[in-house]
């Protein structure tokens, strides 16, 4: 064996190894007095391995073409990482909570689990690491999601992620049997020119784009999304609701043109149904929501559909517009979610009215989630407007104009509803609200910081887009 | 020479450091701070003045434009881009002496007469900016570039004359001037549009460069309304000059700007904001002069006209700073008047030597003018020359100082202002019969009103002042001693042997014909004034009386307020604004109501498919996953 294919994966290996740590960290401190210095060391080791991801590019192929990795892929992990790096952030207060209920350790090591899966759905050069990369971040993720296991609510969104998760990679396995009947080998090298327009290949595919789609949560595979969001604990709903979200995007990005390139034609009509779709549908049901982490899950699914927007036509504009809108919507979403976090931490709720009044009380936390909350809306001269207008430049240079048409109609709604939390903090009376001054604890603080920097940073600092497009696709 | 970029860069940054730290700085730190900023700025421009004309000097046997400093920032095409530079030509040096000077002087002068005001921070970060503006606004190596800091002078501007918020007047006369010079910078926009579209540059050196042939020849097939393009362009730019500087008919918002507080006027509005019309006339010189002649002639009779009729009204006023202020406009009309007259390169070009000449002394006499009134304005708590009378004896050093600015402006000799209106007068005479007599006529009222103005101050019988008016502490005597020197002395610089209209150096002496008539008339106009004001004997009101008609229309500033009143509330308001509000608030508004209300209900139709139970989740994924695939196959 050649052991020198795992040197091109250092990147996993190193997450390997800061897994391997914490694990037996956490088996030897845990329910010790030392257990309090296990968060700092988890945060401190993950933003190492953060960090390092920006510094060595490794490049190439592995087990025979089963891993690939490049640039490219090289900055999807590093988003992915910067994205649990903050969910770690705004994790702890609640772990800390929870106490005595679950240990707090083992909810870093779950999580570092799912994110070695997705390292592996991003690098893979073939769908049976794909797959395997799919399965391993998502059961560990239903873990995630039912961590308050002796709250009905959690358990129940555990379950129900659990189950629709088994449902579509069921189908998802079903459509990769397929493809692999009608072109005898599972690498995307090898499958690329094979693909053509028969009926086990198409057939084939749509299964394997649901599986996807039901990661991104697309319309209609998108039902889960609102009572998994709502149920689990408010640091994986963030977590579902960026990480896994961008993994199946990059995945699709990867996959779509480089792969089915071939049958391009026939996927492009069912793309654009669900792309509107999905972001009518996230729209129109964000507006009458009263739970905020119910708003953000159907907010989030129209985010997702704009992110479409960009896929949809393959170019290298609107692939770089891809990654750029998924980076500037995580800074967003995380922000949103760090304010939310310390809202249920501090008065235990997560409906809207609990925001009356936040500018009063806690001007700060009020701004964060300002910005947070314009940026996704598109206003300039956050990094939220330039994403989507990276991204309707993309689609209106191939001449889209009514799906362009239709995501700008549909930006104006979003706005309605975005304003609505916006409204709730600076206009209502704090009546039954968050009247006294909340209070977080320096990680959650120092991720807002760092979220709102880089929403405020990618809208100014224009080169951020000229370094993701040069990185080639 | 790069480093002159910092004369620009440090009001900025302290503008900045000044707007950001208002809260903790303490007032008395803040000023510091801002004049200590300015004072760097100043010498700067000394050496950047010295090294520009006594060391690099003459290139070929003319002074050279330079770009100093540039950096490109925006790139639309591949002649036309935006860039942001500092250009150093003999004019644009010459403002940067000018502007430095007067700022320094009005930051160390508001040190006394801004003591313990509310919002002394403020008011020094926002002298800063003004000063960034202007001096960004002088360099500009590009018409785009000036048309940014002309944009941020205004709002400077705005900022100062509203300086004292609560009070409503000074609220009112803030917006006045903000949206009449917003107005004439449209015109601005679209001439800078204009010329930019047929000559594919916004850069001054590729426009005036060879008698402007670019713009004449790019621009000779266009025309609208008969007029050619160049016409429209040119006169668009002027309508942009005329409201900056306050020419008729829109002169209305700079009587009423004199609410800001008074060292902001003797600086924006008299020695340097004001001014920047006749500069961008200036800079554009050459192409008014090949490209667009006519408009050359409508900046003659404008200006004419302005200065005659601001002369007139200044005579009727009775508050200090407004008679200073219809002063300024017909001043400045002046310096419009000597480029309209003005011609091309050696001594055809006296016009144009003259207005920056005057510009210059002007800068200097007006300025201490307005510092004067201000120091009067702080003995006696009031701008009404009733409040006044007789203070001589208290303000001693005051008074000579502002003697020597009345004789300045009046135009008597040694002072500077004799030989800078001589010049004019002496271009004039070359240029336009008609156009000399009327700015002789308008030389005889400037020194017959300021004299009013002077013998209504400081002689006259003493009011029962209730607390006795006390001379200005030494922080605002400085500026005022400082600036009456200068009004001695910048007169006797060889000014035509340094700015002129093609560069190249010539002689210019004094006509003592014409300067012999226009000291006989200033001289008449201070002699009636002796007699009228010098001691009160009524004399003055018995000819007010007499001519009591024209009198009050002069004093209602021949109601061209009112005029414009009319044209927007009853005119404009009502038959464009009022259908185009209805049009928005029905058609536009009920369109995007009826985006909402249709999305609200939609929204509402469909809550029902989210039940919460996975089963049906499940089947709904199976059935679409079914769907698709049949779709995909139809299609």
């Amino acid at each position: 064996m050649d052991l020198g294919n795992f040197l091109v994966m250092r990147q996993e290996l190193g997450l390997l190894a800061v897994f391997v740590i914490l694990l037996l960290l956490d088996l030897f401190v845990s329910e010790t007095r030392a257990m309090k210095w296990f968060r700092p060391a988890a945060i401190f080791l993950f933003a190492l391995h953060t960090a390092a991801g920006f510094f060595h590019v490794p490049e190439g192929t592995a087990f025979g073409g089963m891993y690939v990795t490049t640039p490219l892929a090289v900055l999807m992990k590093n988003i992915l990482n910067l994205g649990l790096l903050v969910v770690f952030m705004q994790a702890g207060e609640w772990l800390r909570q929870q106490g005595t209920a679950i240990r707090e350790g083992e909810y870093y090591i779950i999580a570092l689990a799912t994110l070695l899966g997705m390292y592996l759905m991003v690098s893979a050069g073939n769908f049976m690491l794909l797959y395997i990369g799919i399965e391993m971040a998502s059961l560990p993720t239903a873990c995630l999601a039912a961590y308050n296991k002796y709250k009905e609510k959690s358990a129940e969104a555990g379950a129900k992620y659990i189950l629709m998760s088994t449902l579509s990679s069921g189908i998802m396995m079903f459509g990769l049997s397929y493809l692999y009947g009608a072109m005898g080998t599972m690498y995307f090298a090898d499958m690329q020119p094979l693909v053509t327009a028969d009926f086990m290949t198409v057939l084939g595919f749509v299964f394997f784009f649901a599986g996807l789609a039901f990661k991104i949560s697309l319309v209609p595979f998108h039902m889960w999304a609102p009572d998994v969001y709502e149920g689990a604990p408010t640091a994986t709903t963030a977590y579902l609701s960026v990480v896994s979200k961008a993994a199946g995007c990059f995945v699709l990005l990867l996959t779509l043109h480089h792969v089915f390139g071939g049958i391009g034609r026939i996927w492009y009509y069912m793309l654009w149904a669900i792309t509107v779709a999905t972001i009518v549908v996230g729209n129109l049901f964000a507006i009458r929501q009263r739970d905020i982490k119910r708003f953000f899950a159907y907010s989030s699914i129209s985010q997702a559909g704009y992110i479409m927007l960009g896929v949809l036509h393959g170019t290298p504009e609107g692939l770089s517009a891809v990654v750029y809108y998924v980076l500037v919507y995580l800074f967003a979403n995380m922000a949103a979610f760090g304010v939310i976090a310390s809202v249920e931490n501090n008065s235990g709720r997560t409906d809207l009215d609990a925001y009356n009044g936040l500018y009063k009380s806690n001007p700060k936390l009020a701004l964060v989630m300002m910005l947070a909350v314009f940026s996704l809306a598109g206003i300039p001269p956050l990094g939220g407007f330039f994403s989507k207008f990276f991204i309707f430049a993309a689609a209106a240079a191939k001449g889209d104009y009514v799906l362009v048409f239709i995501a700008l109609v549909n930006t104006v709604v979003s706005l309605y509803y975005y304003l609505r939390i916006i409204k709730a903090m600076f206009i209502d009376a704090p009546e039954g609200g968050v009247t006294e001054r909340l209070r977080t604890d320096g990680y959650n603080k120092a991720s807002l910081v760092f979220c709102t920097v880089g929403v405020l940073a990618a809208g100014i600092v224009s080169n951020l887009y000229g370094y993701i497009a040069g990185i080639g696709f | 020479m790069g480093y002159t970029v910092y004369i620009i860069l440090v009001p900025m940054l302290m503008f900045l450091f000044l707007g950001l730290g208002s809260k903790w700085l303490r007032p008395r730190v803040a000023g510091l701070c801002g004049t200590l900023g300015m004072a760097v700025s100043t010498l700067l421009s000394y050496a950047t003045a010295y090294r520009y004309f006594f060391v690099e000097g003459l290139q070929d046997g003319a002074y050279p434009a330079l770009t100093a400093w540039s950096v490109q920032w925006l790139q639309f095409g591949d002649t036309l881009h935006i860039d942001m530079g500092v250009l150093l030509d003999p004019i644009s040096v010459m403002m940067l002496v000018v502007i430095t000077t007067v700022s320094l002087m009005v930051h160390v002068y508001s040190f006394g007469y801004m003591k313990g005001e509310r919002g002394f921070q403020r008011y020094y970060a926002f002298l800063s900016l003004f000063s960034f503006s202007m001096l960004g606004l002088v360099v500009a190596t590009n018409i785009f570039q000036m048309y940014i800091f002309w944009e941020l002078v205004g709002a400077s501007s705005y900022l100062l004359i509203g300086f004292y918020y609560t009070k409503p007047a000074a609220i009112a006369a803030s917006k006045k001037a903000f949206i009449v010079t917003r107005f004439a910078d449209l015109g601005f926009l679209i001439g800078i549009l204009i010329l930019s579209y047929y000559t594919g540059t916004f850069d001054f050196g590729l426009l005036t460069a060879d008698d402007a042939s670019l713009a004449v020849t790019s621009m000779a097939g266009g025309s609208f309304l008969g007029l050619s393009a160049a016409t429209w362009a040119m006169a668009l730019l002027f309508m942009g000059a005329a409201g900056k500087s306050a020419m008729f008919p829109l002169h209305i918002w700079l009587p009423d700007a004199m609410e800001g507080p008074t060292p902001v006027s003797a600086l924006i509005h008299a020695a340097t904001m004001v001014v920047a019309g006749v500069y961008l006339i200036a800079r554009m010189f050459p192409l008014y002069y090949f490209a667009a002649p006519d408009v050359l002639t409508l900046v003659t009779y404008v200006g004419a006209f302005t200065a005659l009729f601001a002369a007139v009204i200044a005579i009727t006023q009775t508050d200090i700073k407004r008679v200073l202020a219809f002063s300024t406009i017909s001043q400045i009309a002046y310096m419009m008047v000597a480029l309209g007259v003005s011609g091309m390169g050696g001594h055809a070009g006296e016009g144009y030597t003259a207005s920056m000449f005057h510009l210059f002394t002007h800068a200097f006499f007006k300025a201490l003018l307005f510092l004067g009134a201000g120091a009067v304005i702080h003995a006696v708590h009031s701008n009404e020359m009733e409040a006044m009378g007789g203070l001589r004896k208290y303000l001693p050093v005051t008074h000579i100082t502002f003697l020597v600015a009345c004789f300045s402006i009046a135009g008597i000799p040694p002072f500077s202002g004799f030989f800078s209106k001589d010049e004019i007068l002496s271009a004039a005479f070359g240029h336009d019969k008609f156009i000399f007599t009327v700015l002789l006529l308008v030389a005889g009222l400037t020194a017959f009103y300021m004299f009013r103005l002077y013998f209504r101050i400081f002689w006259g019988t003493e009011r029962k002042y209730e607390v006795r008016p006390h001379e200005a502490p030494a922080s605002m005597l400085v500026p005022l001693v400082f600036l009456a020197l200068l009004s001695c002395a910048v007169g006797w610089l060889p000014f035509s042997r340094l700015v002129s209209s093609d560069g190249i150096p010539y002689r210019l002496g004094i006509d003592w014909a014409i300067a012999a008539g226009g000291i006989l008339v200033s001289l008449a106009g201070i002699a009636v004034a002796t007699r009228f004001y010098m001691r009160e004997r009524g004399l003055a009101a018995r000819v007010a009386a007499k001519w009591a008609g024209f009198w009050r229309a002069a004093y209602h500033r021949f109601y061209i307020d009112e005029a414009w009143q009319f044209v927007t509330k009853k005119i404009l308001f009502r038959c464009v604004s009022t259908p185009v509000a209805w049009f928005d608030r029905h058609a536009i508004d009920g369109g995007i109501d009826a985006l909402g209300t249709g999305t609200q209900q939609l929204s509402r139709a469909v809550r029902g498919m989210q039940s919460g139970r996975v089963q049906t989740y499940a089947a709904v994924f199976v059935w679409s996953v079914l769907v698709i695939v049949v779709c995909v196959f139809i299609f």
